[in-house]
């Protein structure tokens, strides 16, 4: 009785919700053009955007301008260009050292050296597993769910995770020591670190690319398979001359949607590394995190500064993958 | 229709009623306190600040507890954007100091304040022309060396007493370490404040001109030649300055497990010594070691900061009143088992609860205060000092882990720290 | 049966599997060990005590070293058994430890002290789950409110993202109006913008807006995806226009259309952004980090983070915190797996 009560409220409610917005949209109707409505629906979406996206970009081209510490953007004085000089000011552009701002330097080698590192790593063995994954194989499903998994959970999570394995007296450790080795400080010398957090963020986000490159294999028609069959090639060949050219669309998504999140890498290396050692792990978003928020002295212009000089580096790449996506627009598959 | 009238009005006047009585008890000015313990120092404050609200029912006062690295990161950005606690327990006041206010017309007696709380009332000061009072400092540190009596004792070697040197500590630390198989003789906080006192001693001058920004001369690189070529030989758990997530980190658990023999940390560890070691072991704090400028280490200590952001400036300044009373002031230290930052207090032998060795203790870290050479006031006091202590953890880091030579790290800690006076001072 | 038997066999197609069939199971199955193992030793050493922690090797299963209580003694003190030396294959009860050498003592006979050098014992353990790491958290660290928060953050956001996207959707895919195109290649423009470039100004933004410290500072910033815009609109694009022409000359108003017909045909795609959303709001980092300030208003992985600063060995506790923030994406992955991996599948393909 209750129940029936209960749903009946709720029923009601419900359909006082839904009605709400039905008179001053058929006011609407009545009054603007047909096409026009769309900014109706579009609007509220495109406000967020607008408040949210678009104007701080513009407020960051500011800042970026500005010098001092303040945070308000009225209390900074206009420097110009000279974040940007001092940012790009090196004498020799090989080596960190020689740069005035040589922690932002570092920031980028390292940042260059794990973007190529870790996208050819990923894109290496999602493909492999991809591959595997497409084959008969029993409890596909589970796999493909194994391998996904740690996609979903959050960076700070995956960090703890391999902060606990990776320590002095961790998992790793006992079992190199079961091993007859000795135990390895994995986080305290500067390559091993490097090599860790490019392992840890393969770990991490492996799997939601195996799926895209698994779709793609699953896309190509069991016929065409089948043809090569009959002329018996050889599995080489058959990999090389169909597989990969039809994968093709899927390869690029992911090698284009890989670059863009690597280069942006910081959440699991903040909290797995902070950094360090020294600064063999700060990446450029860490670079940016720490000037603008976690420096004594915190210098939102040269952050702001920064990040535009990265937003310039993933504005190449986006134009990349648009340039590499067109030819196959005619694709029918596409 | 009319008929309901009454009923209706009587209602509505009911709920005004209601919501009017509810906003005049909105009116008790509300205080909002920032807070990070060492020990317990926020709980000893929400006791010391539940009993003042029972005195006066007007204010009400909630202290929000966060990490020590919470506070550092995110309360200046809170301020800078208008929206920061009334109140907060800081440790670097650099940071705050554009937003602090200036509590003097608001105490009831700003002379007791002047002459109890003096030298550390320049702490929050912006320059030398500055008089103002900006808060009140929750403790006074001091950094020493707490040292492992347990494996001292096992292996023969004798504590270095007053006047042994720095090469000292680090020999008897060595060989301590080796006789029982220690992992490590030493352990440095990461903190450039904790490097500073070593380097004071070892004859570093920090200033050579007012107003100028901290100087790299002969003995802090006397000092920091030292440490790097510890670090490296194991003589020094590298991995405490070296090791991942930059910023501020310390060393206790080490030395509460019984891996490192020697331990320079200071005054605010007490309660976790006394609680988390326990009877583990025998531990005891040493005499600062010495050399060339002296046998110091470096004073410091936290203060809760008020804001000019605040809408009860009154009220806040009574509460800090309230806490800065003698009587008071005393029993929190006593709470919290910190050495006081009253002057008149420090004359006194304050009746801390602790073990006979917690009291041998601060004993101990009373008479290192002591020797703190007025250099070293300045120095924690000055605003470039946290400029100067993250260049010092920063690039001695990495000249430890080899990724550049000691003179790249001189170079550099100049130029970052010349880098953040002029970030500063641009208008 | 012959069906289930040829089902299990299926293989490279010989009817028996050949090398390449191992290879590939053999790879799947490291494959799996390494990318759940971890998760799985989080979980077990979460079980831990302190004591069972600082073990090293650590094992594999919580343990914990056995108490007894000994006469004369007030606390229970912990047991060992003596490898070697006088007293070997006795089990005695440590009085205290200094350095290389304990003070131990018979329970049977508690009155004789018995010097013991420490490297000749070993512990006597017993198998012991510690649940209080986690009933702890709920009364000393005020767990249960960055749950809500994390909770409450993600749920609205969730339903505030289906609800604009949605709208945004139709509105790109369903009218034709100047500007759709722009506006459409706008949003997607804004895919390449890394959040950190507008973090400062966001939160500039943000205090002025009031927004800073509650749950609405981080969701409203994030709920307008062009993720979401995108996926969503490809689906609409395939719904086919006779539908609503006809609901129009029923003189059903755009909205009614649009929440009595879209939106139920939209289902998949809604499940899709949905599921996303969750993902996206619950795991979230960096930016909740910059304008959550004050400590109440935290979400579980910014909870996570502090704690990290300041119980740096506290593991036990932090290592429940950690299986706490991944149980409920576990759950719901557990759950929708299938349509998350699909639903990804399609949107990569597309």
């Amino acid at each position: 009785m209750i129940g029936t009560a209960v749903g009946h409220g709720w029923g009601r409610l419900y359909a006082a919700l839904m009605n709400l917005p039905e008179r001053p949209m058929r006011w609407a109707q009545g009054h603007l053009p047909d096409g026009r409505l769309g900014w109706l629906f579009v609007g509220p979406n495109l406000a967020i955007f607008a408040v949210f996206t678009f104007l701080p970009i513009l407020i960051d081209f500011y800042y970026a301008g500005t010098g001092g510490t303040n945070l308000l953007p009225t209390e900074r004085p206009w420097v110009g260009t000279e974040n940007f000089s001092s940012l790009l000011a090196c004498k020799d552009y090989l080596d960190p050292n020689s740069c005035v701002r040589d922690q932002f330097w570092y920031a980028i080698w390292n940042t260059s050296e794990f973007v190529v590192l870790q996208v050819a790593l990923m894109l290496f063995f999602s493909l492999a597993t991809a591959l595997v994954l497409n084959r008969k194989i029993l409890g596909r499903g589970f796999f493909r769910a194994a391998f996904f998994y740690p996609v979903l959970l959050s960076p700070v999570v995956v960090a703890l995770i391999w902060k606990w394995v990776l320590q002095r007296d961790g998992v790793l450790n006992a079992a190199m020591v079961g091993a007859g080795m000795q135990p390895v400080e994995w986080l305290l010398s500067a390559r091993s670190a490097f090599g860790w957090t490019v392992f840890v963020s393969i770990w991490a986000h492996m799997g939601f690319y195996t799926l895209i490159l698994l779709a793609g294999l699953q896309a190509i028609p069991a016929d065409i398979y089948e043809a090569a069959a009959m002329d018996a090639a050889p599995p080489w060949r058959v990999f090389r001359r169909i597989t990969l050219p039809l994968l093709m669309p899927s390869v690029l998504v992911v090698l284009v949607l890989g670059l863009i999140r690597a280069v942006q890498i910081f959440d699991e290396v903040y909290v797995l590394t902070g950094g360090g050692p020294g600064s063999a792990t700060t990446y450029l978003v860490e670079f940016i995190y720490n000037t603008g928020f976690s420096a004594q002295v915190r210098q939102y212009g040269l952050a702001a500064a920064a990040s535009l000089l990265l937003a310039g580096v993933l504005l190449v790449l986006t134009l990349i993958q648009l340039r590499g996506m067109r030819p196959t627009k005619g694709d029918p598959r596409g | 229709m009319l008929a309901d009238l009454p009923l209706r009005i009587t209602l509505a006047a009911a709920a005004l009623a209601a919501l009017g009585g509810m906003t005049s008890q909105a009116e008790a000015a509300d205080i909002r306190i920032a807070c990070y313990s060492d020990g317990n120092e926020c709980p000893a404050t929400k006791v010391l600040a539940e009993r003042f609200m029972r005195d006066n029912a007007d204010i009400h006062i909630t202290i929000d507890e966060m990490p020590y690295k919470q506070i550092l990161e995110s309360v200046p950005v809170q301020l800078a954007a208008g929206n920061g606690p009334d109140i907060a327990r800081i440790s670097d006041f650099g940071q705050v100091a554009p937003y602090q206010l200036d509590l003097t017309p608001y105490l009831a007696d700003a002379a007791y304040w002047q002459t109890a709380y003096g030298p550390v009332l320049d702490w929050m000061r912006t320059g030398p022309d500055d008089h103002g009072i900006y808060g009140l400092m929750t403790q006074l540190t001091v950094s020493a060396p707490i040292v492992d009596k347990t494996l001292f004792d096992q292996a023969g070697v004798p504590i270095p007493t007053k006047g042994a040197t720095w090469d000292d500590w680090a020999a008897a630390a060595a060989k301590v370490a080796k006789a029982t198989k220690t992992p490590f003789g030493m352990a440095w906080d990461r903190s450039g404040a904790r490097f500073s006192g070593p380097a004071i001693s070892e004859g570093a001058k920090f200033f050579y001109s007012a107003g100028h920004p901290p100087v790299v001369d002969d003995g802090f690189k006397a000092m920091a030649a030292k440490f790097v070529k510890w670090n490296q030989d194991d003589t020094i758990d590298k991995d405490v300055w070296v090791s991942t997530g930059g910023g501020y980190r310390d060393a206790f658990e080490e030395f509460a497990n019984g891996k490192i023999a020697v331990y320079l940390s200071g005054s605010w560890q007490l309660a976790r010594l006394q609680k988390q070691i326990g009877d583990g072991f025998d531990w005891v704090v040493g005499d600062a070691p010495c050399g060339p400028g002296g046998c110091t280490g470096m004073p410091g200590g936290a203060g809760f900061v008020a804001f000019k952001g605040t809408k009860s400036p009154k009220e806040v300044a009574r509460f800090l009143d309230y806490l800065a009373s003698e009587p008071v002031y005393a029993e929190w230290m006593v709470m919290t088992s910190n050495l006081p930052a009253n002057l008149d207090l420090q004359k006194k032998k304050l009746d801390y609860k602790l073990s006979p060795a917690g009291i041998a203790a601060m004993n101990q870290f009373q008479a290192n205060a002591a020797t703190l050479t007025p250099l070293a006031y300045k120095l924690q006091g000055s605003p470039l000092s946290r400029p100067m202590f993250n260049a010092t953890v920063d690039r001695i880091s990495q000249a430890i882990t080899g990724q550049i030579t000691l003179d790249q790290a001189y170079e550099r800690i100049t130029s970052d720290v010349a880098d953040a006076a002029a970030a500063k001072n641009k208008k | 049966m012959g069906k289930l038997a040829r089902m299990l066999t299926a293989t490279r197609g010989r009817g028996r599997m050949d090398w390449t069939d191992w290879a590939s199971y053999l790879y799947l199955a490291l494959g799996t060990l390494l990318m759940l193992g971890p998760v799985l030793w989080l979980g077990l050493s979460s079980l831990k005590s302190p004591s069972g922690l600082i073990e090293f090797p650590p094992t594999l299963l919580p343990q914990e070293q056995v108490r007894v209580s000994v006469p004369n003694y007030p606390n229970p003190l912990p047991l060992y058994r003596i490898t070697r030396g006088d007293h070997a294959g006795q089990s005695l009860a440590e009085v205290r430890k200094i350095g290389l050498q304990a003070t131990m003592v018979d329970p049977a006979a508690p009155d004789t002290l018995i010097r013991v050098p420490v490297d000749d014992r070993s512990k006597v353990m017993r198998f012991h789950a510690a649940w209080g790491n986690y009933t702890d958290l709920l009364q000393k660290f005020d767990f249960g409110r960055y749950l809500w928060n994390s909770v409450f953050i993600t749920t609205v956001a969730t339903l505030l993202t289906l609800l604009l996207n949605s709208m945004a959707a139709f509105a790109l895919s369903k009218y034709k109006f100047a500007g759709r195109e722009p506006v459409f290649l706008l949003m997607l423009a804004t895919l390449m913008i890394p959040p950190t470039i507008i973090l400062v100004p966001n939160y500039l933004i943000a205090a002025v807006l009031g927004l800073t410290d509650n749950p609405w500072g981080v969701i409203w910033p994030a709920v307008a995806t062009p993720t979401g815009v995108f996926l969503l609109r490809q689906y609409m694009l395939t719904l086919p226009d006779d539908l609503l022409e006809a609901a129009r000359m029923d003189n059903a108003s755009e909205w009614r259309i649009y929440w009595r017909i879209v939106l139920p045909l939209s289902k998949p795609a809604l499940a899709v952004l949905a599921i996303f959303s969750v993902m996206w709001r619950w795991n979230e980092f960096l930016w909740p980090m910059v304008v959550l300030g004050r400590n109440e208003a935290f979400t579980l992985p910014l909870a996570l983070n502090s704690f990290q600063g300041e119980l740096t060995t506290q593991w036990n506790y932090l290592l429940a915190m950690t299986v706490v923030t991944l149980v409920p994406i576990t759950v719901i992955f557990a759950l929708l797996q299938r349509h998350i991996t699909q639903g990804i599948a399609s949107a990569g393909v597309k």
